[in-house]
This record gives C-alpha cells, sequence and structure tokens, in this order.
C-alpha cells in the first residue's frame, strides 16, 4: 500500500474518533446553549445570587405555578397557590405542598420549567426546593419553599410567567440496605444512603 | 468517456475462485465481497418486506385482527431497522464492491481483508437483532427512530442487544466507506482525474464521507443510551438534569445525512442508466457533481425539520424551513439534467430505463411531499400522520430500492456474463410500479384525512384506502419472488452478453469482457 493511502486512513480514522467525540460533545454545548439563549425553559438548577437585583419600582408580573407528577409518581405535589402576582426586583417565596402517600420510603427530584421560554434567564432562585432531591418517609409530608425573583430585564411583551415543575421518583429500588433498612425502623443513619442526597447532577 | 486497455492478458494469471464455502468466508474479491453484501441486502430485503406485510394485513381492516399491539410495534421497529440497515445500505455497499474498482481503473479495493471483515460482522449484528423477537419482553417496540425515554426508560430488557447491533452496523459501514474513500483517493487509473471519475463513483465518495460523519454519532446516541440503563446516567432522564428533546436532535443529527447516505448513491445510478439508454452523453456532468456534494453538505444543517413540534423558537424553526426548501433546488438540478438527457435522446425501454425513469418521477413526487412537510406551519398539521409514511416511502422505495433493481438489471449482465430475460423484466417493472404507487399514493390522502402513523387500528372513515394500500403491498410484496426468480434464472444462464453489453454504455467496466474476470486491471488502463 502507497504513502497516499496510508494518509487517507489515517485522516479517516481520526475523523472516525473526532465525530464520535462530538457527539459526546453536543451534550455540553446543547445544554450551554440553551442556558445561554434560554430556550427549552430551562433555568439553572443552582442558586443564583446577583447583586443589585433588588429594585423598588419594578412592574407587575403574574406568576402561574403548575406541578406534574411524572408517570406512576404517587405523592401529591400541589402549588400552595395557583397564581401570584409579584413585582420585577423583588423577592417573593412560593410553596409547595408534597405528601409521600405510599407506605415506603421514597426520594423525589423535582425539575423545572419556564414558559415562555425566554423568560427563563430573567427567572433568579436564591433558593428552591428543585436544588435538591427530597426524601419522605411513609405518610410524611412537608411544604417545599421557592424563593424567586424576575429581574427587570424581562422582555416587555411577558406579562405572566408559568413556572412549571414536574416530581419524578428517583427512589433507588435496588438499593435493598435503603429501602430495608428505612422500612424496618426509621432511624436516620446519614452513612448508608450518601449516594441519595447529592447535588442533582446537571 | 474512452479507455484503452493495453495489455489485458488474463492468461497470465488465471487463478479464479477457491472453491467451496470457504471461498465465501476467507474472500478479499472486491466482486465475491459484492455479490455477498447483495445477496445478503436482498435477505434481508424478504424479511423486512415480510414484516411490513404483517403490519398491512393488521391495516387491511379497522379494528384489531391478526397480531396483538405490541407484537405490531415489534414490527414496525424492526421493519424500519431491516430496511434502512440490512436492505438499502448494505445494497449500496455491495454495489460499490463490484463496480468502484472497476468504475475507476483498480484491481481491487484498497484495504481487501477489512472489507471481508465488514461484511461477515454484518450477519451477526442482524441475527443479535432478530433474535430479539424471541427474548422475554418482545424485541424493540420503540420505532426505528428509537426516541429516548421510551428506548430507555420505557423499553424492553431486549433493546441492550439492540444497541449491540446497531454498534456492528455502524463499525461495518464505517469500515466500508474508509475502504471507498482509499480506492477512490489513492487507486484511480493513471488520467482519471476527480472531474473525470463516473458519477456512481462521485455519488459513492460523498456518501461514504456522510457516513464517516455520521455513524460515529449515531453510536455515540445508542451509547449514551447504553449509558442511561445500565449505568446510571442521565443524557436523556429530565429526572436526573437530562433532556429527551436532546436525544432527538442527535438523532437526527445522525439521521437526516443518513437519509441522503440511501439515496446519493441511486442518482449515481440513475445518471448511468438515463445515459446510456438515451444513447447520449449525460447533460451538465459537472453541475451533477456540485449538485450532489451541495445536498450532503446541506444535508448538515436541517435536521431540525424533523422536530418542528417540539416547542423549538421561531428563529429555529424558520432556519430549518429555509435550509430544507434550498435543497430542492440541487435537487432540482438534477432532475432537470436527467430530463435533458432523455430529450431528443434515442430512447429505448429496457427493464433498468424503465426502473430508472420511474425513479426520475416516483422520486420526484417524494421530493414534493418533502417540500410540504417542510413548511413550518403545515408540518403541524402533517406530523406523524400518514402523510410522512407516504413521504418517506416515495422517496425510498421508487427511490432507492428501484435504484437498486436498476443497477442489478443493468449490471448484472457484467456479472454473470448472461443477458437477464427481458420479458419477465418488464413483468417485474410494471407489477412493481403499481404495488407501490396504490400501496402509498393513498396513503397520501390518508394521512392528510389525519390518519396517524404507528397505530395498528384506525377509525372508520380510513378503511376503504388502507385496504387498497394494503393490497398494493402483496403486490409489490408478490413481485420481488418474481424478482428473485429472474436474478437466479440469469445467474443459471442465459443469452450471452457481449462486453458492451448495452449499445450506448460508456465506462470502464464495459471494457472488459462479460463476466467480468476474477481480477481485472491488475495493470492499470490509461484513461484519456
Amino acid at each position: 500500500m502507497n504513502e497516499g493511502s496510508k494518509k487517507t486512513i489515517r485522516t479517516l480514522c481520526f475523523a472516525v474518533l473526532g465525530m464520535f467525540t462530538f457527539s459526546f460533545a453536543l451534550v455540553p454545548l446543547y445544554n450551554v446553549f440553551c442556558e445561554v439563549t434560554g430556550l427549552n425553559g430551562k433555568i439553572e438548577l443552582r442558586a443564583t445570587n446577583v447583586k443589585n437585583i433588588e429594585i423598588d419600582n419594578g412592574r407587575d408580573v403574574s406568576v402561574q405555578f403548575v406541578s406534574h407528577n411524572n408517570e406512576e409518581m404517587p405523592w401529591t405535589f400541589k402549588p400552595s397557590e395557583d397564581n401570584i402576582q409579584i413585582k420585577t426586583g423583588k423577592y417573593h417565596t412560593a410553596t409547595f405542598y408534597v405528601k409521600n402517600t405510599t407506605n415506603k420510603r421514597m426520594v423525589a427530584q423535582a425539575i423545572p420549567s419556564v414558559a415562555p421560554s425566554n423568560a427563563a434567564a430573567h427567572l433568579k432562585k436564591l433558593e428552591c426546593f428543585c436544588f435538591e432531591q427530597q426524601e419522605l418517609a411513609p405518610g410524611e409530608d412537608a411544604l417545599l419553599p421557592v424563593r424567586l425573583i424576575f429581574d427587570d430585564e424581562l422582555p416587555s411583551s411577558i406579562n405572566s410567567v408559568v413556572l412549571s415543575y414536574t416530581i419524578f421518583d428517583v427512589t433507588d429500588y435496588n438499593d435493598v440496605e435503603f429501602t430495608q433498612h428505612h422500612n424496618d425502623d426509621h432511624h436516620h443513619d446519614d452513612s448508608h444512603h450518601d449516594g441519595h442526597e447529592m447535588e442533582p447532577s446537571i | 468517456m474512452s479507455a484503452v486497455i493495453e495489455s489485458h492478458n488474463h492468461d497470465d494469471h488465471h487463478h479464479g475462485p477457491a472453491k467451496g464455502l470457504t471461498r465465501w468466508l476467507y474472500t478479499t474479491n472486491h466482486k465475491d465481497i459484492g455479490s455477498l453484501y447483495l445477496w445478503f441486502s436482498f435477505a434481508m430485503f424478504l424479511i423486512g418486506g415480510a414484516m411490513a406485510l404483517v403490519i398491512r394485513a393488521e391495516l387491511f381492516q379497522p379494528g384489531m385482527q391478526i397480531v396483538e399491539p405490541e407484537f405490531y410495534n415489534q414490527m414496525l421497529t424492526l421493519h424500519g431497522l431491516i430496511m434502512v440497515f440490512g436492505a438499502v445500505m448494505p445494497a449500496f455497499v455491495g454495489l460499490a464492491n463490484w463496480l468502484v474498482p472497476m468504475m475507476v481503473g483498480a484491481p481491487d479495493m484498497a484495504l481487501p481483508r477489512m472489507n471481508n471483515l465488514s461484511f461477515w460482522i454484518l450477519p451477526f449484528a442482524f441475527f443479535i437483532l432478530l433474535s430479539s423477537l424471541f427474548m422475554e419482553g418482545g424485541a424493540p417496540n420503540f420505532g426505528w427512530t428509537f426516541y429516548a425515554p421510551l428506548s430507555t426508560t420505557y423499553a424492553p430488557p431486549s433493546v441492550t442487544f439492540f444497541i449491540f447491533a446497531v454498534h456492528i452496523m455502524g463499525a461495518s459501514s464505517i469500515m466500508g466507506s474508509i475502504n471507498v474513500i482509499v480506492t477512490i483517493m489513492n487507486m484511480r487509473a493513471p488520467g482519471m482525474t476527480l472531474m473525470k471519475m463516473p458519477l456512481f463513483v462521485w455519488s459513492w465518495l460523498i456518501t461514504a464521507y456522510l457516513l464517516i460523519a455520521v455513524m460515529p454519532v449515531l453510536a455515540g446516541a445508542v451509547t449514551m443510551m447504553l449509558m442511561d440503563i445500565h449505568f446510571g446516567t442521565s443524557f436523556f432522564n429530565a429526572a436526573g438534569g437530562g433532556d429527551p428533546v436532546l436525544f432527538q436532535h442527535i438523532f437526527w443529527f445522525f439521521g437526516h445525512p443518513e437519509v441522503y447516505i440511501m439515496i446519493l448513491p441511486a442518482f449515481g445510478i440513475a445518471s448511468h442508466i438515463i445515459e446510456t439508454f438515451s444513447r447520449k452523453q449525460l447533460f451538465g456532468y459537472a453541475s451533477m457533481v456540485w449538485a450532489m456534494a451541495s445536498i450532503a453538505i446541506l444535508s448538515f444543517v436541517v435536521w431540525a425539520h424533523h422536530m418542528f413540534t417540539v416547542g423549538l423558537p421561531l428563529a429555529a424553526e424558520l432556519f430549518f424551513m429555509w435550509a430544507t426548501m434550498l435543497i430542492a433546488v440541487p435537487t432540482g438540478v438534477k432532475v432537470f439534467n436527467w430530463v435533458t438527457t432523455m430529450f431528443k435522446g434515442s430512447i429505448t425501454y429496457e427493464t433498468p430505463m424503465l426502473f430508472a425513469i420511474a425513479f426520475v418521477v416516483l422520486f420526484t413526487i417524494g421530493g414534493f411531499s418533502g417540500l410540504m412537510l417542510a413548511i413550518t406551519p403545515a408540518d403541524f398539521q402533517y406530523h406523524d400522520t400518514y402523510f410522512v409514511v407516504a413521504h418517506f416511502h416515495y422517496v425510498l422505495v421508487p427511490g432507492s430500492i428501484f435504484s437498486i433493481m436498476a443497477a442489478v438489471y443493468y449490471w448484472i449482465p457484467k456479472w454473470t456474463g448472461n443477458m437477464y430475460d427481458e420479458r419477465l423484466g418488464k413483468l417485474h417493472f410494471w407489477l412493481s410500479f403499481v404495488g407501490v404507487n396504490v400501496t402509498f399514493f393513498p396513503q397520501h390522502w390518508i394521512g392528510l384525512a389525519g390518519m396517524p402513523r404507528r397505530i395498528p387500528d384506525y377509525a372508520l372513515q380510513f378503511a376503504d384506502w388502507n385496504m387498497i394500500s394494503s393490497v398494493g403491498a402483496f403486490l409489490f410484496g408478490a413481485s420481488q419472488i418474481l424478482f428473485l426468480f429472474i436474478v437466479l434464472k440469469t445467474v443459471m444462464g442465459g443469452k450471452k452478453a457481449t462486453p458492451e453489453v448495452w449499445e450506448g454504455s460508456r465506462g470502464l467496466e464495459w471494457t472488459v469482457e462479460s463476466p467480468a474476470p476474477y481480477h481485472t486491471f491488475t495493470t492499470p488502463p490509461k484513461v484519456s
């Protein structure tokens, strides 16, 4: 085989490896793209603490809260108030009621989404239950807070924003020790389930 | 293109193929491997076709009659996967193996042993895929597009076998493409510049580059699925911070170039056949090359037209709409060139020409329905209806598959040394032509009327056209048995073919005798 052929083969093999790598690079690229542009209604699952975001003379925005249960998630999950009126540049705390209606200990993760999607970049959260996973004992309930603010650059065409949460069942049912341990006795032992209280990976 | 063979003394190296079964197992000969690919793809065509007939039998009448909905979904999925990866792609690779070395005046493919490997892993891939039918939970049932999380969270356990099968198919395609590119770039006969290459060679060069670019992306997509299913990652799982829409972006970034992979070699084939039977030089050779290159490049920036309804922002919908419509320009150039080649030619209508003309007409119909689908606001109505099914079957069946059949009739005298039975060939053509149109044309109407795709049962108002469509499907399916008979009859014997075979044939492959000797062009020919 001549040198030219060897060179072509080498180049093509690099191209194949490069495109395989590129397919994985698409994942962070896509997330960055969506976060920068606010497309897809994606918002950061992490607290933002922007200085000078609070102002006094903000305009009115109506916020609707929507809750969904993913698939067969049996918990009760609903916003305390369906609709609130807030001003841009002012912090507001809203709460969601959640109850584990089953007879087993479960772990849940709520995923937020904002509509219209171009409002997503302007919605900042100081605190949100969606930043961590929720673990509830059988029959246990809780009031989950979200502390949010709209910055003043929210496009003037947007007067009403929908903030939707979908709650997912992320209990690790394969972890027999975890489920049995917690169902047998309700003593909390941190060493057994470190893995279940991780920050959500983004 | 004229060519002179300086010394074609085949007596010197007259060692033919080895004897017995090991000839096919160990062969590194491009002609043997080409035949293996073609026979394999025909077997897959019949298996995938049988699955299509299960689908059409169930849809013959409204209501559930023959199969369970779960099994219907498995048939739907396997039909798509087998036809795309098992029938159309290997058939084109088989044609490339047979023809590319002969057309560029090379003695064989550049990497003959890798050629053997890339074929022989394919039967294993499809054995794994088909064996999933007998597994607990059944075969993959999520459609050939395997959207996550349908193919991850909600998939049957056999999805892991599906993933490995796709990995093997991808490896086979990538090796095949490397082989084709290295052969074309480095082994052309002296004097054959790039712009003197036959169009089939050009079409395959471009196709091979597309394969190199997108098959690794498909491998990446299924690898991510594998990791989501077994290793606890969350690429496509919203609960873990992933995104199901990301799957569709990655899949269609592969998927749209993939549909051109299945049509570009057909463009090359149609150009040769129309040129030959019009007894005229092809009109606009250079524009044909540029049109294929433009189509290939544009194919990377139109993927999101498959997902207009996922909630793209307006700017993206407009961009993908215009980019998609732009593809109609180079495609229109090609259709114009084919028609102009036929214009005032001394046309005869042998079977390959009939298939090629039908290809031009019916592929154009499929292209027009594609343009309708490209209109974003209209797509919201057409999305996931039978109109889409009609569209892509028009470009794939009378498009890709008719071109493959045309190629078989056109080159089989060169492969076997025998002429096929012209009367039976024409009968096969007319049965296929009527069958294909009766099957798929009514699907435009029921799609526009709102019948969704991928369902085993439907509302009563769609009953009549579905029945007609099913009748057409069985006609088309049965006529392929005739095709098998014609091919076997030609292999066994028939009127002896001359080296030129056709009166107006042009190109190096027609300068060697028929059947083509086991080794051709061991001394490179000179191309002026």
